[in-house]
């Protein structure tokens, strides 16, 4: 298609862009060199405020009105694109190149059906009649669909996430572009959808020869899916290697931090601590003097904090590091320092802290005025369906499951904010209401609840020492005074300084907001916390750190957790016991590293083998989920998971309740097949003889 | 920690920068100068006035605007320049109070009611439904029809017209809010409901509830003149601006003046109000963020 020869198709040089804020331009990227040839499947990695989005809007010619690029050229074939006449710019730049957005919903026309809205980009004039519908039916085809001509007359609201970002990965092939841009297609969507969605576009782009500028925070799906990776921090290009090299050895200690910080399937904390980076990414209108990571970096010298290092070549990329050839050479070491891991490694039974019996909720659904008449039964959303847990004091049980299991109504019921329909909830061996207000004071300080949005967590117009102050006011019954002296306290053990009780929530980056929702729970000095997804919105690195910090906190005080995550290898990390949950049912439990070994449920099978590992080209079971998740309304009769389950037996999975399979040491399945069948067609996700190094830490990977 | 000598200079501090950033736009600082004349002016009253409000002097009827006479006099004598004085400082009690009592009812009902939710919430607002059904002037006439034209009667009118429209922008901003983990947070902690709505929610509502307020108050104005107008509010010989307007409707040709001022005035303090309203609705939405 291309066949212009070997020049580069995008070419950044030296890109600055910058964004206006009253009467300054304040810049958010700032001289980057890329440069992505045809074909080629460029991953763009960095956090938030590293300006990734920012770069990829720039290419498209698409930044918002106070944005410009203010130095530098972008090229496409070798052609600038701000000295392009708007004509030439629309017919030979933004037909061959295609954005598929975050977000799907807003991208699309909600007023026009999906199929016309494909069949506009194959045929932007209209002329070609008939053949733009074929056209349009066969890219969603292309993309998957099992019954286009459905989906084509569907509205976009009709279909799932997962399916409109199909529709759009769909819409932006259509156009045949030369360069494919993802701005975190996936990043909304659970892990067994991301991952066939990963597949679809390493499956489009090998046939096509299409090149992809791949944005992403996560280091693990970059390394499923790209051959190269340009890593970006606070606006400036710090690594650029091919994927297998910048696994192999990172250069920068940037990309060290980032992969140290990320937890991996199978490593735990009984093992090792997560080595978060420190502080926290500067703003562009305070950058620091010299290497912009010199404040974070465990390695860097004064010559690091005198002048900005250049971007140098090495090996098949380039880094911009003074010291990368120490680093390479192995005689400097850009690991952040471990934090001590004290978790002491304990089987032994302790006394269950939190004790849920056939936990219940239903919602029930409206009728409509014409099916009371009718006598029509009043339905009722099953979002929770006799779900039994018990969390140990000192222990942590991970509830897992994807959006739609039940796993944040579970949480809500337990506590009782949003009461349970049936169920019963004993929080240190008393059996407690199922509505929080009616509980004694005693059980609300004893379960506590950290909740998922740092955003939300605190009240914007109330200081965090007033925040703090309160339970210890209430539920301790303390003074002022006594009062103030424990939140000092209380904020170091969330590793904030004592001046943070004066500042409000608008000035607190995200994971000091998560620190203090934290601190807020620990103030009642509760024998059971529940975590519903607290560190989901977190970037990787400050992910780890509270991780760490939420490991250490209970190891000191001995208080049993209930942590609830989609991301399996996060609850791998903190978890002793790990209950996986589908369409609001438990599907396997059972202590950790026997959940994460065969044999599991299918339905594990397939979540274990969705997590994107940090290793490219490394050999694993490919179990991928059709289909979406049902309707909790239409509950499927028989085994909740028949309708998506790869190794589904027959007619027994559609009618019959699956029995409860004990595999020993309170481990077992809800499932029809055998374990002994399980574990013979079963594969391990993750290969148990890998170990992490817990000192120098390098040279495993790859 | 924050200790009181600590926040009262940076409350003070707020209370300046508000200031500041409203005479920043020409239109709030034309609003915020209006609103303070016709303020000052109905504070001092009687003070700043050369005559009384229903003081007639027969030798002086008539009398076209000079500098004996501000505004001039109406054809009983009276200065018109004290009557409009005497009738800011009647609209802003009666205005002003009504409004006020329309947003304590209806904050601490809007509050309470969409907090809770359930049967309380829906008989409170289908009840509210069918007030607002009901345009605010009908509402007005059907009123005083039953009560007799009197102040207490205006006040009444104001409250009921009025506490639907604050309890709905109340309603939107605490659905909003209820839900929110610091709300769920205060919850688990066990706090109050009262607790939970006076300190938790309800300084989210203040600068919704702020311009609203605003907003409601040019209306009592208008409503307050327009029921004086047609000779169902305030009675004479009561400076009202709406009974000034109505009274000098016949004399129109004869001494316009009667007519202009006290109809200026109403527009004057209904624009000035509305500006104000607009320019507090910018700061605040801006003060969210310290």
């Amino acid at each position: 298609m291309s066949g212009e020869g070997a020049g580069p198709l995008v070419e950044f040089e030296g890109v600055t862009v910058a964004y206006r804020r009253g009467r300054r331009w304040t810049p958010a990227v700032r001289g980057v060199d890329l440069r992505i040839d045809a074909g080629v499947t460029y991953g763009l990695v960095g956090e938030s405020g590293s300006g990734k989005s920012t770069l990829a809007l720039a290419l498209l010619q698409v930044l918002p009105p106070n944005g410009r690029v203010i130095e530098g050229t972008i090229r496409y074939r070798g052609r600038a694109l701000d000295r392009l006449s708007a004509a030439a710019r629309r017919t030979e730049f933004h037909r061959r190149v295609a954005l598929v957005p975050q977000d799907p919903l807003p991208s699309l026309n909600p007023a026009r059906t999906v199929g016309r809205q494909i069949e506009e980009v194959v045929d932007p004039s209209g002329r070609a009649g008939g053949g733009a519908r074929g056209r349009a039916l066969a890219m969603l085809e292309a993309v998957g669909m099992a019954d286009p001509e459905r989906v084509a007359r569907a509205y976009p609201h009709q279909l799932s996430g997962g399916m409109q970002q199909r529709v759009l990965i769909a819409m932006a092939l259509a156009g045949e572009p030369d360069l494919l841009v993802l701005d975190e297609p996936t990043t909304n969507l659970d892990v067994t959808t991301e991952v066939t969605i990963l597949d679809l576009v390493r499956e489009l782009v090998r046939d096509r020869d299409t090149a992809v500028l791949y944005v992403s925070h996560s280091l693990g799906v970059v390394a499923e899916l790209c051959d190269r990776v340009a890593v970006l921090y606070a606006g400036e290009l710090v690594e650029d290697a091919s994927t297998r090299a910048l696994f192999a050895r990172p250069r920068h200690p940037y990309t060290q931090g980032l992969f140290d910080s990320v937890p991996r399937l199978g490593t735990t904390r009984r093992l090792v601590a997560l080595r978060p980076i420190p502080g926290r990414i500067p703003a562009p209108t305070a950058l620091p003097v010299g290497c912009v990571f010199a404040p974070r970096c465990p390695i860097a010298i004064d010559a690091c904090r005198r002048a900005q290092p250049p971007l140098e070549p090495a090996g098949d990329g380039a880094v911009r590091c003074i010291r990368w050839r120490e680093i390479e050479a192995g005689e400097a070491d850009p690991h952040q320092a471990a934090p001590p891991s004290r978790v002491a490694a304990t089987a032994e039974r302790v006394d269950a802290v939190l004790d849920v019996v056939e936990l219940r909720k239903h919602f029930l659904l409206r009728r409509s005025l014409a099916e009371l008449v009718a006598g029509v039964p009043q339905r009722a959303v099953r979002a929770v369906e006799d779900i039994s847990l018990t969390v140990r004091r000192g222990h942590t049980l991970g509830l897992v499951g994807e959006s739609g299991s039940g796993k944040s109504t579970t949480a809500r019921a337990i506590v009782g904010l949003d009461p349970a329909s049936a169920g019963a909830i004993h929080v240190v061996g008393q059996q407690v209401d199922r509505v929080l207000e009616r509980r004694p004071a005693i059980a609300i300080r004893q379960l506590q609840m950290v909740f998922q949005s740092s955003d939300e967590a605190l009240n914007p117009y109330r200081t965090v020492g007033a925040a703090l102050r309160r339970p210890f006011r209430r539920l301790a019954g303390l003074s002022r005074a006594e009062a103030g002296d424990r939140v000092r306290r209380l904020l170091q053990d969330v590793q904030l300084t004592a001046d943070y009780a004066g500042r409000r929530p608008a000035e607190l980056s995200g994971g000091e907001k998560q620190r203090v929702a934290i601190a807020r729970a620990f103030a009642a000095e509760p024998e059971v916390l529940v975590f519903d997804e607290s560190v989901s919105g977190l970037d990787v690195s400050v992910q780890a750190a509270i991780l760490n910090l939420v490991s250490s906190l209970q190891e000191e005080r001995g208080t049993g957790y209930l942590f609830i995550s989609h991301d399996l290898a996060v609850v791998s990390f903190l978890a002793d016991y790990v209950t996986v949950v589908y369409l609001g049912r438990v599907m396997e439990s059972g202590p950790a590293d026997r959940v994460l070994q065969p044999p599991y449920h299918p339905y594990t099978e397939a979540l274990l083998s969705a997590i994107p590992l940090l290793e490219p080209g490394a050999e694993r079971s490919h179990v991928r989920l059709e289909g979406e998740v049902p309707s909790p309304v239409d509950t499927p009769a028989g085994c909740p998971f028949h309708t998506r389950c790869p190794r589904v037996l027959g007619e027994i999975c559609r009618t019959e309740a699956p029995p409860w399979r004990p595999a020993g040491d309170d481990h077992g399945v809800y499932c029809h097949i055998p374990l002994e069948e399980l574990s013979a067609v079963q594969v391990p996700a993750l290969r148990s003889e890998r170990r992490e190094g817990g000192g120098g830490g390098k040279g495993d990977r790859g | 920690m924050a200790s009181p000598a600590v926040s009262a200079p940076a409350r003070r501090r707020g209370w300046v920068r508000g200031l500041r950033s409203l005479y920043a736009r020409p239109s709030s600082a034309l609003g915020t100068t209006l609103v303070a004349i016709f303020l000052a002016l109905a504070v001092l009253g009687p003070l700043a006035t050369p005559y009384g409000a229903t003081e007639q002097v027969y030798t002086e009827r008539s009398q076209p605007p000079s500098l004996r006479h501000l505004f001039g006099t109406d054809h009983l004598g009276r200065d018109v320049f004290s009557r409009v004085v005497a009738g800011d400082r009647d609209i802003f009690l009666l205005a002003g109070s009504g409004t006020l009592i329309a947003v304590v009812v209806g904050t601490l009902l809007g509050l309470l009611a969409t907090y809770r939710g359930g049967w309380l919430e829906e008989v409170t607002y289908r009840f509210f439904d069918s007030l607002l059904a009901v345009p605010a002037l009908l509402l007005a006439l059907l009123l005083l029809g039953s009560l007799g034209p009197s102040r207490t009667s205006v006040l009444a009118v104001i409250a009921v017209a009025y506490t639907p429209i604050v309890a709905r922008v109340v309603r939107s901003v605490v659905l909003d809010t209820k839900t929110k983990e610091y709300v769920l947070a205060a919850r688990m902690q066990g706090e109050s409901t009262a607790f939970i709505l006076g300190r938790e929610i309800l300084p989210s509502v203040l600068p919704a509830l702020a311009v609203e307020s605003a907003l409601r108050f040019s209306y009592s104005i208008f409503l307050v003149a327009s029921l004086g107008f047609l000779g169902v509010g305030v009675q004479p010989p009561n400076p009202d601006w709406g009974l000034m307007v109505s009274e000098a409707r016949d004399f129109v040709y004869i001494t316009p003046w009667t007519l202009t001022f006290p109809a200026l005035a109403i527009s004057l303090l209904v624009i000035g109000v509305n500006l104000l309203a607009d320019g507090l609705k910018r700061v605040l939405q801006v003060g969210v963020e310290p």
